[in-house]
C-alpha cells in the first residue's frame, strides 16, 4: 500500500516456549506519530523488539520502505533507517555521552553525516553539549533518556522507534521530552512510541494501537480511541 | 615478567569482558605461540624476535576459527557446556602437541638478543628485558585501539550492551570472533617473547595461564586497563617471594595474594573500567 512506511502482520512471537504476541500487527504511514498502548506485560515491547530484529518472528510478515525485512538481523536493519530506542534507555554505561552519541551513526551511510548530525541532535537537546565527556552512567534519568534518544537519531533514521521514553521522569522533563519527539516528527521523521499513559499517548499521537495480552484489541485515531470504551475497559479494568 | 603476564592476562580478560566466556585453553594457545616461534627458527632460522607477527597472526587466526567452530554453536547453551568446549579444546591441543611433537623441553638457541644487563647492581637478563618492553608496547597498542578506533569502541559496546550495540548497526557476531581474534593474538605476541629464553614443551602453558587468571581476577574480569598492574603486581610478587621466602614458594604467595583479593573485593582491585 502506498504511503506506508511500516507494516507488520501476523506477528507471532515466542520468547523460550512462551508465545507473546499473537497474529499482532502494526501499520505506519510516512510521517507520522503513532503510540503503542497496553498493559504491563501486554507484549509492546516484544512487537518493536520484533520489527527491529532482536528477535525473530515464528510467522509472520514485516516490511519497510517497501522491502521485506522480517528475519534480517538488527545490525541491517538499522542500516536502512530504522531506528530503534530499547526499553530504560540502555546506554553504553562505561562510555561517556560523545561516545555513545558516535556510535549511533556506525553504519557506513550515517557516519557520512555524523559531524552534521551531532550538531543537529545537540541544538536539540542543550545539556548534551556539557555532559560530553561524563561518562553515560552518571546522568540523570532524564538526561539519559535524551541520550538515548539522541542517539538513535546519530542513525539519521527515516524511522524512529521509541520504547517508553517517559519512564520514571519528572512531569517537567516528561514535558520536555515530548517536546523534543514532536520536534523530531515535525522534521520529517516517522515516530513510534510507547506509553502506559493514555492521556500523555493519545495527546501527543495522532493514531495508536491498543495491545492486550498479547494480540491488537484494538486500533484509531487518537480522538477516537480516547472516547472508546473499550480503551476505558483495558485500562481501568472497568 | 609481570609485563608478559599482563599480555596473556589482557587476552583473556577481552575474552571474558565481551561475552562472558572464559577461555580455558588459554595456556594451550601460548604453548603453540611458544611452537610457531620455535618451528620458525628450526625451520627457516628466523629469530623469535622477527616471527613475532606471524605467531600473533597465527593465533589470531586460530582465535577466530575457535569462536566460528566452538563457541558460537555452545553460546546460548548452558555455562557448563561453554566451560567444558575450551577445556576440552585446552586438552586436545595438549594432547595434539604431545602426539606431533613429542615431550621433549625444546629452545630457540642463539637468539638474537642473549646475555645480562646490570641495573643498578642487578643483573637482568636482556632477552627479557626486551619481551618486557615490547609487551608493554603491545599493551599500549590494544589500549589505544580499544580507547579510540571506531572498531575499538564497537567492541567495547558489544561488551556492554550486546543488543544496544547490534541496534547501532554493529555486527556483534563478527566482533566476537574479532574479540577472540585480537585476545588470541595477545598470547601470540606473549607467546614469541617468552620463547626467547623460556622452555617450550607441551605443558609449558599451564603455570602461564594460572597466573593469567589471577592477574584477571585481581584486575576485575572485563577491566582491560587494570590486567596491565595487576598483571604486574602478580609479576612482582613472584619475584619478590622467590627472593625474600624460598623459590619454591613463589606461586603459594602469589596465590595467597589471589585468595586475599578474592574474599575482600570478588569485583577485583579496580572493579570495571
Ligand atoms: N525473557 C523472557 N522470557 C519469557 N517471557 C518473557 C521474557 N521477557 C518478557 N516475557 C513475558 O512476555 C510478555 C510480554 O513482555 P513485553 O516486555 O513485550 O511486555 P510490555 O507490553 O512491553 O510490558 P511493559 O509495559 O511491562 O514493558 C510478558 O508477559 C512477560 O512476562
Ligand atoms: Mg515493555
Amino acid at each position: 500500500m502506498a504511503g506506508l512506511i511500516l507494516e507488520a502482520r501476523g506477528l507471532d512471537v515466542l520468547l523460550g516456549d512462551y508465545q507473546v504476541l499473537w497474529d499482532a500487527r502494526l501499520a505506519v504511514a510516512e510521517g507520522e506519530m503513532v503510540a503503542l498502548l497496553g498493559p504491563n506485560g501486554a507484549g509492546k515491547s516484544t512487537l518493536l523488539n520484533t520489527v527491529s530484529g532482536l528477535l525473530r518472528p515464528r510467522a509472520g510478515a514485516i516490511s519497510f520502505r517497501g522491502e521485506p525485512i522480517a528475519g534480517l538481523p538488527a545490525h541491517r536493519i538499522v542500516a536502512r533507517g530504522l531506528a530503534h530506542v530499547l526499553e530504560r534507555r540502555r546506554l553504553f554505561p562505561y562510555l561517556t555521552v560523545e561516545q555513545n552519541l558516535r556510535l549511533g551513526a556506525y553504519p557506513a551511510a550515517a557516519r557520512a553525516g555524523r559531524e552534521a548530525q551531532l550538531a543537529r541532535v545537540k541544538a536539540l537537546f542543550p545539556v548534551l553539549e556539557a555532559r560530553g565527556s561524563q561518562l553515560a552512567r552518571t546522568l540523570s534519568g532524564g538526561e539519559q533518556q535524551m541520550v538515548a534518544l539522541a542517539r538513535g537519531l546519530m542513525a539519521q533514521p527515516r524511522l524512529l522507534m521509541i520504547d517508553e521514553p517517559f519512564l520514571g521522569l519528572a512531569p517537567r522533563v516528561v514535558a520536555e521530552l515530548a517536546e523534543a519527539i514532536r520536534r523530531i516528527n515535525g522534521e520529517g521523521v516517522t515516530i513510534v512510541f510507547i506509553e502506559q499513559n493514555v492521556e500523555l499517548a493519545l495527546s501527543l499521537a495522532t493514531r495508536g494501537y491498543v495491545l492486550e495480552s498479547g494480540r491488537v484489541a484494538l486500533d484509531g485515531r487518537s480522538a477516537d480511541l480516547l472516547r472508546s470504551p473499550e480503551v476505558r475497559r483495558i485500562f481501568l479494568g472497568g | 615478567m609481570g609485563l608478559v603476564y599482563a599480555l596473556i592476562a589482557a587476552g583473556l580478560s577481552l575474552i571474558f569482558g565481551l561475552m562472558e566466556v572464559v577461555n580455558f585453553a588459554h595456556g594451550e594457545f601460548l604453548m603453540l605461540a611458544m611452537y610457531v616461534a620455535f618451528f620458525a627458527w628450526s625451520l627457516a632460522r628466523l629469530d623469535p624476535l622477527a616471527s613475532l607477527p606471524l605467531a600473533a597472526l597465527a593465533l589470531a587466526a586460530l582465535g577466530w576459527a575457535t569462536y566460528h567452530g566452538v563457541i558460537r554453536r555452545v553460546l546460548g547453551g548452558p555455562m557448563l557446556a561453554q566451560i567444558f568446549a575450551t577445556f576440552g579444546l585446552g586438552i586436545f591441543l595438549r594432547s595434539g602437541a604431545q602426539f606431533l611433537w613429542g615431550v621433549d623441553f625444546r629452545t630457540v638457541k642463539e637468539p638474537l638478543l642473549a646475555g645480562r644487563l646490570s641495573v643498578g647492581g642487578v643483573f637482568v637478563g636482556l632477552p627479557q628485558l626486551a619481551a618486557s618492553a615490547l609487551a608493554l608496547g603491545a599493551f599500549v597498542g590494544l589500549y589505544l585501539f580499544l580507547s579510540r578506533s571506531e572498531t575499538g569502541l564497537a567492541l567495547q559496546a558489544t561488551a556492554q550492551d550486546r543488543q544496544a550495540a547490534a541496534l547501532m548497526g554493529i555486527d556483534t557476531d563478527r566482533m566476537f570472533a574479532l574479540g577472540w581474534a585480537i585476545g588470541s593474538a595477545c598470547v601470540g605476541v606473549a607467546g614469541g617473547l617468552l620463547a626467547m629464553f623460556f622452555y617450550i614443551f607441551p605443558e609449558v602453558g599451564g603455570p602461564f595461564a594460572l597466573l593469567a587468571y589471577v592477574a584477571v581476577a585481581l584486575g576485575g574480569f572485563g577491566n582491560v586497563p587494570a590486567t596491565l598492574l595487576a598483571g604486574v603486581l602478580v609479576g612482582l610478587t613472584e619475584v619478590f617471594a622467590g627472593l625474600v621466602i624460598a623459590p619454591a614458594m613463589k606461586y603459594a604467595v602469589v596465590f595467597l595474594l589471589y585468595l586475599a583479593v578474592v574474599l575482600w573485593r570478588p569485583q577485583g582491585l579496580f572493579g570495571r573500567f
